[in-house]
């Protein structure tokens, strides 16, 4: 069995490379899943991670004994809440901070912070305050420095007492953004006696933090809670399951999961494609040692057994090899992984469960591949088995062949002869290499969505270069002011305002968003990139939001607003738009003010700047009292492309690799068996005075021809793969486009005739190698 | 296809002069004790247009001969003229050309493209030939004319050395080789390969070179060559030699 496996070394360890690398994606991507969601259960569990969250606007504290009471409460904590701006001495822009009040005396606090260095805070000393550790880490902070920061219009400066992590902020995401950037986003957790000074909130609270008993009714809750703070400016309470941090946590564990889905198997299906055409060959050659053996009286399960325990060792190799793998690029991915997702620790632990589950999909994929060639010997009888294979009988084929031929060379007849004689055998060849190229089409294009996304939302959608909001809608004239800042070239205003939409018994908890009739910084912009028509009364929709609402256009909706006088609106709906980000509604910001009863009234601005002066900019918005959050669109941008590139680049890059593994594993198989199946009547064309390179092309010249084949093939399995995981990928958080770019294409095909290259140069070096008097001997 | 090399060809050489000279020819296969000596410096000169059989059991190195001047193998040692060319002196492209433009080969085992009938068997080499005959007349040469359209796995062991012969011959070769042409038939299908061997020979000039272990068939011969223990034993020429029907083994 030894010699067998090393006669056919090269195909073995090609098949043993394309079963590896779907198990090393199985594994990595399981492994990762199961790392990310123990440690999220076991960090969520020993910091009490909070089931529901109630914001409100003020609520005295003493509301907290009615909140204990409602029914499923295990424990409930009322806290302040705070946006905030951090000025750094070294850097000139502004820093959108979150300021959360926190009693380190409590016996066991929701939420808990994990703290890493320094100390806690001391109830004694208000002036100091805990800091997000990455966000410390980004500007090295260490505990005894200060930092200043403004609340509520005045500036406050703190000592850093320790630095932190916590449940609640393990995907850190400054608000208004979807990518993290731990050096623009800042978590400062103050005494309560500093917060209740800061934002004058004395013997109040504006946010409710509570844990649930097991099997408590979320949604009655949550009703009973929105009830019960109604009175006190709810904006609308909470489960975990929508708390921004683990919602991108548990998005990031299904993709996890779709990858596994879908890839593991592809690798594997065409691993059991291999694996059929080896050991199909290889019963092929010994059919005379299978009949010998059998003539001894050898039985059919010994002999059946001999070729399972040869696939056996392949799957073995492929398993260990693969998992091996998948530890490595587990590693790799959690290292990328613990960048954006702060956990107090993340360990990628050899997964010996995934070990015997890689074992077992191998060695399902080897035994299958291999069943019906295993079959095929044990069912022949020694006497036919003994007789060398007849020889393979040709037909001229249809009309249209014999055209076709006509006009060929013999040896391009010969090729095609060939394909025409087991079309089975090319078709599975050409669906493998399809296969390797399908992946490298997904890959391309998931490439072009995200390309294609970052430039709609940073260059078509939202041409601003720093966008403001306000700590509470203030009027026009703040606008004008914006505009008078040196630097500052164009300030749009914007309005938006939190509301539960409601229509019939569907509700979800969204915002409207304002804006002028005709904006020029900030677009809605649709998915055909046309500018959203929101003109009039009515609001527009994307097009999830009107499927979660189940509302059509010409429907009213109910829109309960959350802040202000928190009047309850019927709007009509007037439009759909295809979004990509999020789930918006739209209306002019005219018409949802008069709604509102605030007119001229703004949430917030994004400003063109002249990027020359921008810290001149940066320093007179840190100067504004009213301005609660400042979010420099450029640094986003740029961060987002850094952010894609390592994390799902690095996935691509790994997939790109994984594409080439299994187009050259098909094709260097397909070549390898074809040369030693012809390798007689390719040493007989040398002798009858062909030379090597034509000798070549009857060989190539098939596999191109099939190489050629996948490639119509491998693009539309690549844009299926592409419609199916955009799908699942797109979350409520962000659609993925479904782009399609020929480039795509174009890149994969090359990926596909490059290794197709690279495996028939493989060969090619056994052709210059023929022995030329194996012509002169029997065939096999 | 032009041949990549262009060598003299027959015309350049005086008629009747040595078509291939062979001084102190060696060829070892493997190294130290092991080593085999297949040809143990061989002195041998053939005659251009003879038919010329070699004889001698296996092992005594008649097929590395004709290997050797076949040109798809090389000796150890010793020098093989072609006319005036060396071929011990040849490239691997050199020989390509050679065996190309030169030399037609019958195998044993016939080795036809499967997938390729009968006629374009003959094709497959003709198109690589500078002047080929027609394949249907290759093919009627060796009264297959009628069979052009089968395909290998249609025709008997005879019909598939004929055609192997037929192929053999469309590139009209200075030389034809043939590694036990008759091994693989019975007796009486091996007496028509061999009469459409002697035919060619006379019809086409082509000088040709027969292996064989059938001593009975060395009465066709126009010089017959005996080999044993990789050397020549003795040559014979045979003034009257006999038509290929009267032989029989």
């Amino acid at each position: 069995m030894l010699r067998d496996l090393w006669r056919i070394k090269g195909q073995a360890l090609a098949i043993i490379f394309v079963i590896a690398a779907g198990i090393a994606l199985f594994v990595m991507s399981s492994g990762m899943m199961i790392a990310l969601e123990e440690t999220m259960r076991a960090y969520y569990e020993r910091h009490r991670f909070a089931d529901a969250y109630a914001p409100v606007k003020r609520a005295p504290n003493h509301l907290l004994a009615d909140i204990r009471n409602l029914d499923g409460v295990s424990t409930a904590e009322g806290r302040i809440n705070g946006g905030g701006l951090v000025t750094l001495e070294k850097a000139s822009a502004p820093v959108s901070a979150r300021v959360i009040s926190y009693d380190p005396d409590a016996a066991s606090p929701i939420n808990a912070v994990y703290l890493v260095e320094g100390r806690m805070l001391r109830t004694t000393q208000s002036d100091e305050i805990m800091l997000l550790k990455p966000f410390a880490d980004a500007h090295n902070l260490t505990p005894g420095d200060s930092i200043a920061i403004t609340m509520n219009g005045a500036q406050h400066t703190f000592i850093i007492a320790g630095l932190v992590l916590s449940p609640e902020f393990i995907y850190a995401l400054p608000p208004g953004e979807f990518v993290v950037d731990a050096g623009r986003f800042a978590v400062l957790w103050a005494s309560e006696e500093a917060m209740e000074a800061a934002y004058d909130l004395d013997g109040a609270f504006n946010e409710v933090i509570l844990t649930t008993s097991r099997n408590t009714n979320e949604d009655g809750l949550i009703d009973d809670l929105d009830r019960l703070l109604a009175p006190y400016g709810a904006v609308g309470a909470f489960v975990r399951a929508d708390q921004v941090s683990n919602k991108y946590l548990t998005e990031e564990l299904k993709q996890l999961e779709t990858m596994g889905v879908v890839m593991t198997p592809i690798f594997l299906g065409v691993a059991i494609f291999l694996l059929n055409i080896v050991i199909t060959r290889l019963v092929h050659t010994e059919r005379e040692q299978i009949g010998l053996l059998k003539a001894f009286g050898y039985s059919n399960n010994d002999v059946g057994a001999h070729y399972l325990k040869f696939v056996l060792v392949i799957a073995l190799g492929g398993a260990l090899v693969g998992w091996g793998g998948g530890q490595y690029l587990g590693r790799l991915l959690s290292g990328i992984y613990q960048k954006y997702f702060h956990f107090p620790f993340l360990l990628f632990n050899p997964e010996f469960r995934t070990l015997g589950l890689a074992v077992l999909f191998s060695a399902a994929a080897a035994a299958l591949g291999a069943f019906s060639a295993v079959r095929g010997a044990v069912s022949l009888s020694p006497a036919v088995a003994m007789r060398p294979p007849a020889p393979p009988h040709f037909t001229r084929g249809n009309a249209f062949s014999k055209t076709l031929t006509r006009i060929l060379d013999q040896p391009s007849r010969m090729i095609l002869r060939r394909v025409s004689r087991q079309p089975f055998r090319a078709a599975l060849t050409t669906l493998g290499i399809g296969a390797a190229m399908g992946l490298a089409v997904m890959m391309r294009f998931n490439m072009n969505a995200t390309d294609y996304m970052l430039d709609i939302s940073f260059n078509i959608a939202d041409r601003s270069d720093v966008f403001v909001t306000f700590a509470e809608p203030l009027s026009e004239t703040t606008i004008y002011e914006l505009s008078n800042i040196e630097g500052v070239i164009y300030a749009e205003p914007f309005r938006a305002s939190a509301v539960m939409f409601r229509n019939d018994r569907i509700e979800h908890l969204g915002a409207v968003t304002g804006l002028p009739e005709n904006p020029v910084l900030n677009r809605a912009i649709d998915a055909n990139l046309a500018l959203v028509d929101i003109r009039g009364d009515g609001i527009v929709f994307s097009e999830q939001l009107a499927d979660i609402l189940e509302i059509a256009v010409g429907d009213t909706v109910i829109a309960e607003v959350r802040e202000g006088r928190r009047p309850t609106l019927e709007i009509p709906v007037t439009g759909l738009v295809e979004a990509m980000i999020g789930t918006p509604a739209y209306m002019t910001s005219d018409a949802l003010n008069k709604k509102l009863k605030e007119p001229n009234r703004a949430s917030g601005a994004y400003l063109k700047i002249d990027m020359a002066q921008r810290n001149k900019v940066y320093d007179k918005l840190k100067s504004m009292p009213l301005i609660a959050g400042v979010s420099l669109r450029r640094e986003a941008y740029y961060n987002f492309q850094k952010m894609i590139d390592e994390g799902p680049g690095t996935f691509r890059r790994i997939m790109m690799v994984f594409s080439i593994v299994i187009a050259a594993g098909v094709v260097y198989n397909g070549a390898r068996i074809a040369f030693i199946e012809r390798h007689h009547d390719l040493a007989s064309l040398r002798v009858l005075g062909f030379t090597k390179i034509e000798t070549g092309y009857v060989l190539f010249g098939e596999l191109a021809l099939l190489a050629i084949l996948a490639l119509p093939v491998g693009s539309l399995i690549g844009l299926g793969l592409w419609v199916y995981i955009a799908d699942a990928l797109s979350t409520e958080l962000y659609q993925i486009p479904v782009v399609f770019k020929e480039s795509g294409l174009g890149y994969a095909a090359i990926v596909v005739l490059v290794s197709t290259a690279i495996a028939g140069a493989l060969v090619q070096r056994d052709i210059m190698k023929l022995d030329l008097a194996t012509a002169l001997k029997a065939r096999e | 296809m032009p041949a990549p090399h262009s060598l003299k060809t027959t015309n350049d050489i005086v008629q009747n002069g040595a078509i291939y000279r062979t001084t102190g020819l060696t060829k070892v296969y493997g190294e130290g004790p092991a080593a085999v000596h297949a040809l143990r410096g061989v002195n041998l000169e053939i005659p251009t247009g003879e038919l010329v059989v070699l004889l001698g059991p296996s092992g005594s190195g008649k097929s590395t001969l004709l290997n050797i001047l076949g040109g798809i193998d090389r000796g150890s040692d010793g020098d093989v003229f072609f006319q005036d060319n060396a071929l011990s002196e040849m490239d691997d492209r050199g020989l390509t050309a050679y065996r190309r433009a030169h030399v037609g080969f019958v195998f044993q085992f016939y080795n036809l493209m499967p997938s390729l009938t009968a006629q374009e068997n003959v094709e497959l080499v003709a198109e690589i030939s500078p002047a080929p005959m027609k394949a249907i007349d290759a093919l009627d040469l060796v009264d297959l004319g009628d069979r052009a359209n089968h395909f290998p796995s249609e025709l008997s062991g005879g019909e598939q050395q004929r055609v192997a012969i037929a192929r053999a011959i469309a590139k009209k070769p200075t030389v034809l080789f043939c590694d036990e042409p008759t091994g693989a038939l019975d007796s009486k299908t091996g007496v028509t390969v061999l009469k459409a061997l002697q035919k060619l020979n006379k019809e086409l000039g082509a000088t040709t070179l027969v292996i064989t272990h059938a001593a009975a068939t060395a009465a066709m011969a126009d010089r017959v060559v005996h080999f044993a223990d990789g050397d020549i034993r003795e040559v014979i020429e045979n003034q009257i030699p006999v038509t290929a029907d009267k032989i029989s083994w």
